[in-house]
């Protein structure tokens, strides 16, 4: 697998992340060690197993639907960078 | 008296039998952290007002002779992605700087119902990504054992902690090794449980499937102590499983005459140091004494360990931290212009280029067109890898092996070159994709008199037969030495 610029531009674009030109070729180098090393897997024979996802079994938990006490509010936006009026504040989306 | 030397099950006897109040072991351990933390740096925050005040309360409840945990007041401290209720609670980023959780982790609540008292939450690698604790935004950990070296990751702060003597015992959490690495760099006992065995409520993910939270401590039975209050199945948590209650006092009256030990002869071959190989081999010969048999075994498949585990844990990861979005709290860029900026330029002045990089590479492994040939594939292999270590415990009750191919690192030697730090993680990954328990415990020294750790492997929900192992091991060796018990002590 050959990383080109291409690849890493399309990379930040879906991690929503903007690398600095001396970042970005690190990166590039980095990631196609990474990856030329990852490619050993593809010796591994996996015809007919099935993908595992969980370590062990798990099924869905139902529990009683009651109510519970919620945090509140002012609690969850105490973190907030910017809050106004009991809300989180984000920059205007529509024009 | 030494406070600070004792192990946390030996101060909580004499603070049972009133030899020690609380409040002198809280102020021997933060009077240690004085001296030494400015050199060692495991500490990102100390909490000494709630600590005191804490102190108080179960103080009066020991002089009333009530009835307590094998664990009461005794100081805890515990790394900084373990939700903290109203402390700061930051995974050693830029982006968590200052945020405080509005809860408490499960695993918090359980030792404060013990009456342990939190002291301070302890640095680490970056939203726990790193095998050295260099990627921390607070600095980098030095080992205890020689400065110039790290204390190997991401759990470093909490395994040099208790390595100093600035800490009793310690929370962490191990992702692929975080836990057993850091022990073996640092030569401490360190737990990462079964998974599903203790309540992940409260950690802050990384690589959901894998992650598990352990303890770290001087030797076997405080670890046992402390599995014994933090395990069990937690309702805040989907994937905590339903198990038979975890009893300490089992550990330390096993044996192991007679148990089968089986050494995956590929965690011996290429790329191990020879200090390092030494020292599994006298551990093989140590246990045998004790009564243990003890052969290799083929196990080809630890070769495929590595990128099986770098797809799962850095898909997951780059899931998880897209909720760093700088808006609902963390760090928010003050050139933000608009939604997409806030977002773009948080992420990238908020995270490190270690934690930039495995979101991007999962960002990779589950695009279109690479999902099939990368994700996928290394959800097949997880089911090989799992089922080569069923298979294993066919044969064998317990598994050894080195934890890392060295020792200590120097500072920098992998920093630079993110691959090689990666390949360090062989012998330890394996085990979070398989959900087993192990253990981390040390067994030698190299040539420059830095410490050496074997890891014992067991079956799910089977910490009790891995522990009593690593109890024998240890009441027979002697491994367990502090670098504060070198000629000079720690400086």
């Amino acid at each position: 697998m050959q990383i080109g610029s291409d690849l890493v531009n399309y990379l930040e674009a879906l991690a929503r992340i903007e690398l600095t030109d001396t970042q970005r070729e690190k990166c590039k180098s980095d990631l196609q060690d990474i990856l030329s090393y990852i490619d050993t897997l593809n010796e591994l024979d996996t015809s007919g197993v099935e993908p595992l996802s969980h370590s062990f079994p798990v099924t869905n938990v139902f529990h009683e639907d009651c109510v519970q006490e919620s945090k509140d509010r002012d609690g969850l936006l105490l973190n907030a960078p910017f809050k106004k009026d009991g809300c989180f504040k984000v920059p205007k989306t529509v024009e | 008296m030494d406070i600070c030397k004792m192990t946390a099950l030996e101060l909580a006897g004499k603070i049972h039998s009133k030899e020690i109040m609380i409040k002198d072991a809280l102020d021997a351990v933060y009077k240690n952290i004085d001296k030494f933390d400015a050199e060692y740096n495991c500490y990102i925050s100390t909490c000494r007002e709630p600590a005191y005040r804490r102190a108080v309360e179960i103080q009066a409840r020991i002089d009333a002779g009530e009835i307590i945990s094998a664990l009461a007041g005794v100081p805890v401290s515990v790394k900084d992605n373990i939700c903290t209720k109203d402390i700061e609670t930051t995974c050693a980023s830029l982006m968590l700087k200052n945020f405080k959780p509005i809860y408490s982790a499960s695993v918090i609540d359980k030792m404060e119902a013990a009456d342990m008292i939190l002291i301070g939450k302890l640095n680490m690698d970056e939203f726990a990504m790193g095998s050295t604790s260099e990627t921390s935004y607070f600095g980098e950990i030095s080992n205890p054992w020689d400065k110039g070296r790290v204390p190997g990751g991401s759990s470093g702060g909490a395994a040099a902690s208790v390595s100093a003597q600035e800490a009793f015992l310690s929370l962490g959490s191990d992702t692929g090794g975080s836990i057993r690495q850091p022990c073996s760099f640092c030569g401490v006992t360190g737990l990462k449980p079964t998974y599903g065995s203790v309540s992940r409520y409260g950690l802050i993910a990384y690589a959901s499937s894998l992650d598990q939270i352990g303890p770290i401590a001087k030797d076997v039975a405080d670890c046992a102590a402390l599995f014994e209050i933090i395990s069990g199945k937690d309702a805040k948590d989907g994937t905590s499983m339903d198990f038979p209650k975890f009893e300490y006092p089992n550990v330390t009256n096993g044996s192991i005459k007679g148990k089968k030990i089986g050494i995956p002869a590929d965690y011996l071959g290429r790329g191990i140091s020879c200090d390092v190989k030494d020292a599994i081999l006298n551990a093989k010969r140590e246990l045998e004494n004790l009564g243990a048999i003890v052969e290799e075994f083929a196990m080809p498949i630890v070769k495929y360990a590595i990128p099986a585990y770098y797809i799962i844990a850095c898909a997951e990861a780059c899931s998880n931290l897209s909720r760093y979005d700088g808006i609902k709290y963390g760090y928010s860029s003050p050139l933000a212009e608009n939604l997409k900026d806030t977002y773009i330029k948080s992420r990238s002045e908020g995270l490190g280029m270690e934690v930039k990089r495995r979101i991007m590479l999962g960002n990779f492994v589950l695009s279109s067109g690479y999902y099939d040939s990368y994700y996928k594939k290394a959800l097949m292999a997880k089911k090989l890898i799992q089922q080569s270590f069923f298979d294993a415990f066919t044969k064998y009750d317990i598994l050894l092996g080195p934890v890392a191919p060295t020792t200590a690192l120097k500072k920098g030697e992998s920093l630079s070159d993110p691959l090689k730090m990666y390949l360090g993680d062989i012998y330890t990954v394996m085990i979070n994709i398989a959900g087993l328990p192990a253990v981390s415990v040390p067994c030698g020294f190299d040539k420059d008199n830095l410490p050496i750790g074997m890891q014992l492997i067991g079956k799910p929900f089977d910490e009790t037969t891995i522990l009593q192992a690593a109890y024998v091991f240890q009441k027979a060796t002697d491994f367990l030495k502090s670098p504060a018990d070198l000629q000079g002590g720690l400086s």
